[in-house]
């Protein structure tokens, strides 16, 4: 299965949810635009968690381009879907690797967005390269993190370094990518306890974790991914300043994807911070992993509805 | 928590605020911005509009703009429909002897585990005999969490290494429950995708075979519009009794609560507000629309320090206060007492009028600033502690080595206590009203004079001013007043 048919099969019921509303708009050959058809796409938008500036600006395009018409729906989602793309242009960005020595990836995000099971998607994605892959099991606050890593790295035939619970997660971090150092490994990522972005402490113990594996390798880490939960709203917003205040964030990996929540707040974070998403999340097995590329993206949200005429 | 929503809200009634006279024209315009402050808070679309309409219903009549004072009437309305929208509310665990079956169940990573280790202690608190049962069987160390939990907690836990089937694990546990004389048992189940029909099915055929007392649905506070589609999905299925809303201690607008309220209408018992177990706290609704319009929650800090203050020395403190001895012991000891009521940004932030200045802190590490003040003071003698003008320059640099700070860190320190003394002094001969009053000018002072520290009030020189002069200065204020009034509206 490619990537592409993954995306769609991971949107697939965002795809139902909103095809068949903007379909409802639109029940018979076409529909005049006035205030209450374009309070109904409003809506439409606002349930994406898109944001209520970006719901706003696609609705005006829509409203400047077609206001007192009778419209098809092709040319109406044709426009939202411009919008939309022009949002979210952004090159398709895979884990860019180092030029030499393993390749440092930090991974964080706030409690139970996904953060492990991500890692062990990444590991597999990794492995299935012919990669030799190190984790860093640097959650050393939650009970039984490093079990949940510990079972993932077995399952996946991966190293693991371990500390004790409640040690210094800083210290993990180095360990790994010293051990990764030694064995020649291609790519340590390091898994962090998931802490929320306005808890100063916790977020000056992930620069920390930055700094000391820099002390390392001085390009390191190569990648920060920040994992974002798909459900998550308008706070996403606050998570990726946060994170990337804290620790530079590369990316973003969008988990859950495969549940009805949109994701939308991409398109919102990608307005207000421009932190690119690089790749989606949309199962619980190690494999469903999808680089994410922005057109078939938003193509997704409306695929099957009719071409334009 | 809520600051968003209480920012959002807050800015759109200061708006209003501003005009002096309502109109319905303008009186629209704001209430649109209350909707957007909503839906930016994550409230779904449906459950905003449903607010909104009830609260113009009230809000355009006749009564609002011919009130005496329009704004506040306004105020008023939202605050109370903000209390419908989230209440009526329902702590009770409505436990029956012998045994009571509380069951949990939410999406991936909402937080079920840590919940029902919260739940758990603070059952215990109550001298009730829990036990928790690992009822998750698919994320891996998730039954290892939960013994880690109990253990931590002195709680038994019942789990199955190796198990594949979450009914049966159930089963067993309420019948090892009996046996053992437990008198709740919190079933910690799965986290599951509510379009997974499979596992849905699977919740519903523990809840058919094991008949808990109390399903509780819990919910990540910052679930965006899903809030609505995953509540419903688990209500249909499960048929709720109750909420717990979590991951409130972040900057989580907290929209999912009203989402959620208006499409399950089931009560939102518990709040989670940190990662340490005891951080479980009732909701209580009006003191949440107190907290998002930025009146304060009073009420939820009195609690608090009920619970974690040592009564004895508070009283104790109070009575050196009344007759303003207080000395940098007493103070000390303030700090420790406050230190245990939880982060100070979260404490501030439930006093009225105090939202603001948690923001202006901002990242100042307070804890930090918390630790360094207690090392100064522990460094420090008896006798200096009791009369801090016998610190000198040779006193000062022996109690700055001692802290491992400098010594013009000692210097601030004195200053601080110096002003606050004052502060107490000045408050000891208050009354209780009066008392509230100047808590809250102190606290609009500070807001006004950020980074500013407390300073011993000056003394008059005995000079006197010419009507002239006094009349100038009048001036003054009121011009340096009407400016910072311009500065707040234009925020």
């Amino acid at each position: 299965m490619g990537l592409f048919d993954k995306i769609k099969q991971g949107l697939s019921k965002t795809r139902q949810l909103l095809n068949t509303d903007i379909r409802d708009l639109f029940r018979s050959e076409g529909r005049l635009v006035d205030q209450a058809f374009l309070d109904e796409l409003f809506e439409l938008l606002i349930k994406t968690d898109m944001g209520v500036k970006s719901a706003e600006e696609t609705v005006e395009a829509v409203q400047s381009a077609f206001r007192g018409r009778v419209v098809q729906m092709a040319e109406v989602l044709e426009e939202v879907k411009k919008k939309l793309k022009a949002l979210m242009a952004q090159p398709a960005e895979p884990i860019r690797h180092a030029a030499s020595g393993p390749t440092v990836i930090v991974v964080c995000g706030v409690n139970g967005c996904g953060k492990t099971t991500s890692i062990a998607k990444l590991a597999r994605l990794f492995t299935d390269q012919g990669k030799r892959v190190v984790l860093g099991a640097a959650d050393t606050f939650r009970a039984a993190a490093v079990d949940q890593l510990t079972v993932w790295s077995q399952r996946l035939g991966v190293e693991i370094v371990t500390g004790q619970a409640g040690s210094d997660p800083a210290s993990v971090a180095h360990r790994a990518v010293a051990h990764s150092q030694e064995i020649g490994a291609d790519v340590c990522i390091i898994d962090t306890a998931g802490r929320l972005q306005t808890q100063y402490n916790l977020m000056q113990e992930l620069s920390k974790i930055h700094r000391v594996i820099g002390k390392l390798i001085p390009q390191a880490p190569h990648e920060v991914v920040l994992v974002l939960d798909a459900t998550t709203g308008q706070n996403g917003i606050s998570q990726a300043q946060h994170f990337t205040e804290a620790v530079q964030c590369t990316g973003i990996l969008l988990a859950k994807l495969d549940g009805t929540a949109k994701g939308g707040v991409v398109v919102a974070i990608r307005q207000s911070v421009g932190l690119p998403v690089k790749y989606v999340g949309v199962g619980e097995q190690a494999d469903d992993l999808a680089l994410f590329e922005p057109d078939p993206f938003v193509d997704a949200l409306f695929d099957g509805a009719p071409p334009p005429r | 928590m809520f600051e968003s929503l209480q920012e959002g809200l807050g800015s759109a009634l200061r708006a209003l605020r501003g005009r002096g006279k309502l109109t319905e024209s303008n009186m629209r315009e704001g209430l649109r911005a209350v909707q957007t402050a909503l839906l930016e808070a994550d409230v779904s679309f449906p459950a905003a509009r449903e607010f909104m309409a009830r609260v113009s219903e009230q809000a355009v009549g006749e009564r609002v703009l011919k009130a005496l004072n329009p704004t506040q009437q306004l105020v008023g309305i939202v605050h109370q429909e903000l209390i419908n929208l989230m209440g009526p509310v329902d702590h009770s665990l409505r436990l029956k002897p012998p045994l009571s079956i509380l069951m949990l169940c939410g999406l991936q990573g909402s937080g079920k585990t840590t919940t029902c280790g919260k739940l758990g202690r603070m059952l215990v608190q109550r001298g009730k005999k829990p036990m928790l049962v690992a009822a998750d069987l698919q994320r891996p160390a998730a039954i290892t969490q939960l013994e880690v939990l109990g253990e931590r907690l002195g709680i038994p836990v019942y789990a199955e290494h190796g198990a594949s089937d979450p009914v049966a694990v159930c089963r067993k546990a309420v019948d090892e429950a009996r046996r053992s004389g437990a008198e709740v048992v919190i079933l910690d189940t799965a986290g599951r995708l509510h379009v997974d029909e499979q596992l849905m099915q699977q919740l519903s055929t523990i809840e058919r075979r094991v008949q808990p007392d109390q399903v509780y649905f819990v919910v990540d506070s910052m679930t965006g519009q899903d809030a609505v589609n995953s509540a419903k999905a688990f209500n249909e299925a499960l048929e709720l009794d109750g909420v717990i809303l979590t991951k409130l201690d972040g900057d989580a607008r907290g929209g999912a609560a009203l989402s959620v309220k208006a499409v399950t209408g089931v009560p939102i018992k518990f709040i989670g507000t940190g990662e340490h177990l005891d951080s479980l706290e009732e909701f209580h609704p009006d003191r949440m629309a107190g907290r998002i319009l930025g009146m304060g929650d009073i009420l939820s800090l009195v609690e608090q320090a009920h619970e974690k203050f040592d009564q004895e020395e508070a009283k104790l403190a109070e009575e050196r206060l009344r007759k303003g001895e207080f000395t940098l012991d007493d103070f000390r000891k303030q700090l420790s007492q406050v230190k245990k009521l939880g982060p100070l940004n979260k404490v501030l932030g439930m006093l009225p009028g105090m939202g603001q200045m948690t923001e202006m802190m901002g990242n100042a590490d307070a804890e930090g600033d918390f630790r360094r003040l207690g090392g100064i003071i522990d460094s420090m003698t008896p006798q200096e502690r009791g009369n801090p003008k016998l610190i000198d320059q040779s006193r000062r640099r022996r109690i700055a080595a001692g802290a491992g700070v400098e010594p013009h860190e000692v210097n601030e320190l004195v200053k601080q206590y110096d002003g606050m003394a004052d502060l107490m002094k000045r408050m000891s001969k208050l009354g209780i009203r009066e008392r509230m009053k100047a808590v809250q000018e102190f606290s609009r002072s500070a807001a006004a004079n950020p980074g500013g520290r407390l300073v011993k009030q000056k003394q008059g020189t005995g000079k006197r001013l010419t009507p002239k002069e006094k009349a100038k200065l009048r001036r003054l204020r009121e011009k340096e007043e009407r400016r910072r009034r311009r500065q707040e509206r234009n925020k």
